[in-house]
């Protein structure tokens, strides 16, 4: 379950970027090949938000498919396989895409409570 | 413009509708979202910490080499017959990973050789914080080979780097030979693959050859030493490699 350290540390990562600000949603790619499974990261990040700037923030998940190119016979392919084989036969295939693992943005809110406006009238005393 | 809200960072881009509010003061006004493109892997923290472990161990000569496999393979029984050959030959230091217990310290502790116990509690797996923890209390000397003692597991490890000069992974004749077609993020970091246990190869179904041809789909070329920690075959060939390794300039 390395999913819960990753999911942590994704948590940490934005904390440290954003600061105090509310955070109201995520967006991770999680490639096909990466070794991280997805459903894992969701479970561990309501866990892990809890009680954090995240708390209650959506998670989106993209999630690429493999893709390869077989070295034999030179053809492209998509594939979720982290050992694909080509259609030709061959094992002896690169892998170009779908092992990402990133935070790809993250979009917040201003810290709680708000400030009083700049531009509002200041309250009159007596 | 709300006084707290004028956010003006320069990685920031402004989408959305926002949402509007009410203050407290007694006017409604618009907070637009922000999203901040990061753009950061999701392992950047660890790989931080692991390029910061490998340049420290590199400052003063050290190797470190991470011992990865099922738990039941045979690590700690192939290290304790290690740092007893090589321990008159050269400083070693063994840093053991283990959820639980300081079992596995202890018997290497008995050899004379240093040995520190890092216990993940719920972890399964060492992280770079973790190692470089465990370095602080192992305080190699320059010039030694440190023994990163894994936990046993050929799942979560595979994705963290601890700053090791080399990952060394140990199948055992009595598991299945497909093993690296089954963990094949496991078998494509290693830079050598170990078949352990050989003394009992008449007495269990393991095709040898399988299991090479399989992890070298998943690492093409990857160096194969078969041994048996327990009856000492193909261990001079497992202590050349580590000589090697030790010689050769670090990456």
């Amino acid at each position: 379950m390395h999913e819960l350290s990753i999911t942590q540390s994704i948590v940490d990562t934005i904390a440290q970027r954003l600061g105090p600000a509310p955070v109201h949603r995520v967006r991770l790619e999680i490639g096909r090949l990466s070794g991280v499974v997805p459903d894992s990261v969701r479970f561990c990040f309501e866990l892990v938000t809890a009680g954090t700037t995240l708390e209650g923030a959506e998670l989106e998940i993209d999630e690429p498919t493999g893709s390869a190119r077989c070295r034999s016979c030179g053809s492209g392919f998509e594939t979720v396989e982290v050992l694909p084989l080509c259609a030709c036969g061959s094992a002896d295939v690169e892998v170009l895409g779908g092992n990402g693992l990133r935070i790809r943005d993250v979009t917040y809110g201003e810290v709680e409570p708000c400030a009083q406006p700049a531009d509002a009238q200041r309250p009159t005393s007596g | 413009m709300c006084a707290t809200c004028g956010c003006s960072a320069a990685d920031v881009r402004v989408t959305g509708p926002g949402h509007t509010h009410e203050h407290g003061h007694g006017h409604g006004h618009e907070h637009p979202q922000r999203t901040v493109d990061l753009q950061v892997d999701l392992l950047a923290g660890n790989d931080e910490l692991a390029a910061r472990n490998r340049r420290a161990l590199a400052e003063r000569g050290v190797v470190a080499v991470n011992l990865m496999s099922s738990p039941g393979s045979g690590k700690t029984t192939l290290l304790e017959r290690t740092v007893r050959d090589l321990g008159g030959q050269l400083p070693i230091g063994v840093l053991e990973g283990d959820q639980e217990t300081r079992l596995d310290a202890e018997r290497i502790g008995a050899t004379g050789v240093p040995a520190v116990q890092i216990n993940t509690g719920a972890g399964c797996h060492l992280d770079a914080d973790m190692v470089d923890a465990g370095l602080r209390a192992l305080a190699p000397e320059a010039g030694a080979l440190v023994f990163v003692e894994n936990v046993g597991n050929l799942v979560c490890p595979a994705l963290f780097d601890l700053g090791e000069r080399a990952r060394v992974v140990i199948m055992s004749v009595t598991e299945g030979a497909d093993k690296p077609l089954k963990y094949p993020h496991m078998f494509r970091t290693a830079d050598l693959m170990l078949v352990n246990k050989v003394d009992l190869l008449p007495y269990v179904d393991f095709d040898v050859a399988r299991c090479v041809s399989y992890a070298r789909r998943a690492r093409p070329d990857v160096p194969v030493i078969e041994i048996s920690a327990t009856r000492g075959d193909g261990l001079e060939n497992w202590y050349s490699w580590l000589h090697e390794l030790r010689a050769a300039p670090s990456r």
